[in-house]
């Protein structure tokens, strides 16, 4: 099995050296000691694992570390920059749109690709976006509304 | 004496205050079980079985043990030290099964646990399970609880050929006379589906054995960790002064964690066996198979009424699929259905027999209103029903039998005392909320142009704040302590260990009243058995009427120390405290509550019989339940396609006495309405006939997602407690209870005018299309 030596999560190169066909998931949490992102299922069900790659979600827990090397990685820790929150972040605090908040990372990221990808969705388009990560909370009403105030804020200009 | 702390007047009881809880929860720092890393830490996983009953004729573990990494295999051979797994809740002549941590000779339900693996490393420890060989012989199994009631039906236990666990009666008042009497009886049989709690963090475990101190710590995803400690140091047999048991950020509870599990008690006996912490993390398969299902009811209802509506008596007789064990609260959830069943309503002749019934399936214990939404999924649907039978109108019906605001305190035919309540008054609000005349109307309309639109009312009450200890099972008080530092910051310490419902900042919100402070002045601690002397957990909507207010009397005793010292530093006898000062009376000097607690602390001088420090903990025993109650009004259309229902509006009115943070109390509401909309709608645990568990995986059972929700309009009126000094009741459970009878009243309501008198959950497309088909309301 071939090895994966390398990562670029966060801004920066981190050396290691895992088995290819291991998920992205374990690698961030036991190698890199990022533990944002969470495992909730391991089946791509419920998107407790989600991060960026090159901008876009995808769900850790079922992505190998191999198909992941050379390109850039974001998880939750890596989303504020130079001390300040992303505009998600922040509208996640206002609106209270979390409580046990075990999906919060993998919802934050799905939030930010979408923004990155449309900067100003429609409610609709909010919906769909977020539609493969499960809040068992049910905090769904106030995520929506995280996400508005997130485009109004320009979240979908943030960095990542 | 300095005075430069400014007069802090505004108040935080009542304001949309954000969550302290927060800023960790979204930078991903918060620390889970499954984010702790210790060193030499080793890593299990569990065999379970995949048979729903069957006899174990040998296990070998050789393939397993040979793999490197390897280090133990333990069978239920290798723990028959340990104590059962226990059931916390009693009730006459309860037949309860010997629940041992690993399976014995039998297994009893797919997921069974029957042997651990232990590795180095968690993928090892995973793939060798698949290595241990269980040599096991298949036992007819039984899956469903009326079929298990059958003659001839498999034993789930053989000592029981009847699958009868308990039999249990209530009754109050003359049903007899009641139905006797009656100019309308009607009747239905209801049912309450199993439902699989998925909280988004599985359990977990961390066990960390210290030799050289005897000591064990074990972190673990739980909702109790005071009553784990208590129940796991007896299943090890370890002195509970050697067991620490800390429950870290926990992801989710809705009663799947106020239980004691068979892995925590795993976990440390392995600790202890190899002499290095260990960890295991729940699978989600593992989760579905193994942790605690909820619901499970068959209903048989009969309700008694004169033509005018009034409601004269009550008759149920209610079957609950128990699954295979009792676990911690198991045979008690159905008995909560019956005490509750009486709903909102006057009617005072009630007659309940419960069945409990021994199943192949993980056993069902409490789950987000535990027995209260079944009894107002039933009472709700009944009330309904009989407004259809007898043409009156949903909300007038209601109104007719309400508990009237002058019959507080209510004596209930199940022998509870409603501590105060206006029903009409959530009820009133909910149909002006919808504009309830002019949405009949739009119904008719619509029904004119073929459309299927649905208006369903339920006005619920819950029984919450568990509880009077003589009726809760293990103590029902819960602990409160202050502690103010010599700077005078505050740690509150709560033994209602949160996981999720934000306790952190209500109970901040209460201290920082109570002592005219700044709320980031004072700290929340809780879920730690070696900072919080013992508690009893978060769980029965019962942290906030029964954990805060043990706060609240804290804090009383508090500041009457705190006088006694301003008064001895300000030299005088008449001083009165207010925005975090203490003043003199009569020259307006006053000092600080830092200078206060410093000199508290210095101790170079004390008032007369006062010992030093500022430190009060409060147990406080509540002397009743509270009541909480509410109106939700569901406005639905459905696809005559497909089926499928969609939800217009979905408007909530609860009362939950006296709110402390309105902005976490809707979103109590907000998660409570999306889990009762999943039962309404789209969840249901399958086990077929065989004891497989169908829905077995996400894929499988349908958790609301974003796309299944609609918009929640939350309103609230408030009716005090009287049970407890902050008048407030309890919400966590409320929108669960409200919401499925809202919701299928609505679909039933949508197809009334074709016949249809009842439906059973979830309303799946499929359901609700063949029921067109079958009333001739095809497209």
């Amino acid at each position: 099995m071939p090895r994966v030596k390398s990562l670029h999560v966060n801004g920066r190169a981190h050396r290691l050296d895992v088995d290819a066909g291991r998920s992205l998931l374990s690698v961030l949490r036991e190698e890199l000691e990022l533990t944002g992102a969470k495992y909730g299922c391991g089946e791509g069900q419920c998107g407790a694992c989600t991060v960026l790659v090159d901008g876009v979600a995808v769900r850790s827990c079922v992505t190998h570390a191999g198909a992941v090397a050379g390109k850039r990685i974001t998880t939750i820790e890596g989303l504020e920059q130079n001390g300040r929150l992303h505009p998600l972040q922040e509208a996640f605090l206002a609106t209270d749109a979390l409580q046990c908040g075990y999906c919060t990372p993998g919802m934050i990221m799905a939030g930010a690709a979408l923004l990155r990808k449309k900067p100003d969705p429609s409610e609709a388009e909010i919906v769909a976006g977020l539609n493969g990560n499960i809040c068992r909370c049910g905090t769904y009403p106030r995520i929506v509304q995280a996400v508005r105030l997130a485009a109004k804020a320009g979240g979908g200009r943030a960095r990542d | 004496m300095g005075t430069t702390t400014a007069i802090r007047t505004k108040t935080y009881v009542g304001e949309r205050i954000r969550r302290k809880e927060d800023p960790r929860l979204i930078t991903g720092t918060a620390t889970y079980v499954d984010d702790i890393q210790m060193p030499g830490m080793h890593h299990a996983s569990i065999v379970r079985s995949p048979h729903a009953a069957a006899r174990i004729k040998g296990i070998d573990a050789k393939r397993a043990l040979e793999t490197p990494g390897v280090v133990a295999v333990f069978t239920g051979a290798d723990v028959k030290e340990v104590g059962p797994v226990p059931c916390g809740a009693s009730l006459p002549g309860l037949r309860v099964p010997q629940h041992s941590i690993l399976a014995r000779d039998r297994v009893y339900f797919v997921g069974h646990p029957v042997a651990v693996v232990v590795a180095t490393d968690r993928y090892v420890a995973r793939d060798a399970v698949d290595l241990v060989e269980v040599d096991y012989e298949p036992l007819p199994a039984v899956a469903d609880p009326e079929r298990a009631l059958e003659p001839g039906a498999p034993a789930v236990h053989p000592e029981w050929p009847d699958n009868v666990a308990f039999t249990y009666h209530q009754e109050g008042g003359d049903v007899n006379k009641a139905f006797a009497g009656a100019e309308v009886v009607v009747k239905q049989r209801i049912t309450s589906q199993r439902l699989i709690p998925t909280a988004m963090e599985t359990r977990g475990v961390v066990a960390d054995w210290r030799a050289g101190d005897k000591a064990l710590t074990l972190y673990s995803s739980t909702q109790i960790p005071h009553l784990l400690r208590t129940l796991v140091a007896m299943m090890l047999g370890l002195a509970e002064n050697r067991l620490r048991v800390v429950a870290p950020e926990v992801g989710g509870g809705f009663g799947s964690k106020l239980n004691v599990y068979a892995e925590e008690a795993l976990m440390g006996f392995v600790a202890m066996r190899i002499g290095k912490p260990v960890k295991w993390i729940e699978s989600r398969r593992e989760n579905f198979a193994a942790t605690i299902h909820g619901r499970g009811h068959v209903d048989y209802f009969e309700l008694a009424a004169n033509k005018d509506g009034t409601i004269l008596g009550l008759k149920l007789k209610l079957i609950q699929d128990l699954g295979a064990y009792h676990q911690l609260l198991t045979p008690a959830i159905p008995t909560l259905s019956v005490l509750m069943i009486p709903g909102v309503y006057r009617f005072q002749n009630v007659f309940c027999d419960i069945v409990g019934v021994f199943t192949n399936c993980v056993p069902t214990d409490a789950y987000r209103g535990a027995g209260r939404p079944e009894a107002t999924h039933g009472i709700e649907r009944m009330v309904d029903i009989l407004a259809d039978e007898l043409k009156i109108d949903a909300a007038e019906i209601r109104r007719k039998n309400f508990v009237r605001p002058d019959e507080f305190p209510f004596a209930t035919a199940t022998g509870l005392s409603y501590d105060s309540g206006n029903y009409a008054a959530p009820l009133d609000k909910a149909l002006e909320i919808v504009d309830y005349n002019r949405l009949l109307e739009e119904q008719q309309q619509a029904r004119k142009e073929g459309r299927l639109v649905g208006v369903g009312i339920s006005t619920y009450g819950e029984i919450c704040a568990f509880g009077p200890s003589p009726a809760t099972p293990a103590g029902g008080w819960e602990s409160g302590s202050v502690n103010i530092d010599p700077t005078g910051k505050v740690t509150v310490a709560t033994g209602a260990s949160p996981h999720g419902q934000g306790e952190e900042t209500t109970f901040a919100q209460i201290a920082a009243d109570e002592l005219g402070i700044d709320i980031d002045d004072v700290v929340v601690v809780h879920g730690d058995t070696a900072i919080v002397s013992y508690g009893i957990g978060t769980f029965g909507s019962r942290a906030t009427a029964v954990g805060g207010t043990a706060v609240y009397f804290a804090l009383q005793e508090l500041k009457k120390k705190i006088g006694t010292f301003g008064a001895m530093l300000l030299d005088s006898g008449d001083v009165s405290y207010r925005a975090g000062r203490c003043i003199c009376n009569k020259t307006g000097k006053s000092v600080s509550l830092s200078e206060i607690a410093a000199a508290s602390y210095r101790a170079m001088k004390l008032p007369p019989n006062t010992e030093p420090g500022l430190v009060s903990t409060c147990f406080w025993e509540p002397p009743n339940f509270t009541f909480p109650f509410g109106a939700h009004i569901a406005v639905t259309e459905i696809d005559r396609e497909t089926g499928a229902v969609s939800v217009k509006r979905y408007v909530a009115v609860d009362d939950c006495g006296k709110i402390i943070n309105p902005l976490l109390v809707d979103g109590q509401v907000h998660g409570g309405v999306v889990q009762g909309l999943g039962q309404a709608l789209f969840e249901q645990a399958v086990y077929d006939e065989t004891g497989q568990l169908v829905t077995g995986e996400l894929m499988d059972y349908a958790v609301p997602k974003a796309t299944m929700v609609p918009w929640i309009e939350s309103s609230h009126t408030e009716t005090p407690s009287p049970v407890n000094p902050l008048g407030v009741k309890g919400v966590g459970e409320a929108g669960t209870i409200g919401a499925s009878p809202a919701i299928v009243n609505s679909v039933v309501d949508a197809l009334s005018h074709l016949g249809v008198q009842h439906l059973d959950m979830p309303l799946t497309p499929e359901r609700v299309w063949r029921t067109l088909q079958q009333h001739g309301g095809q497209a």
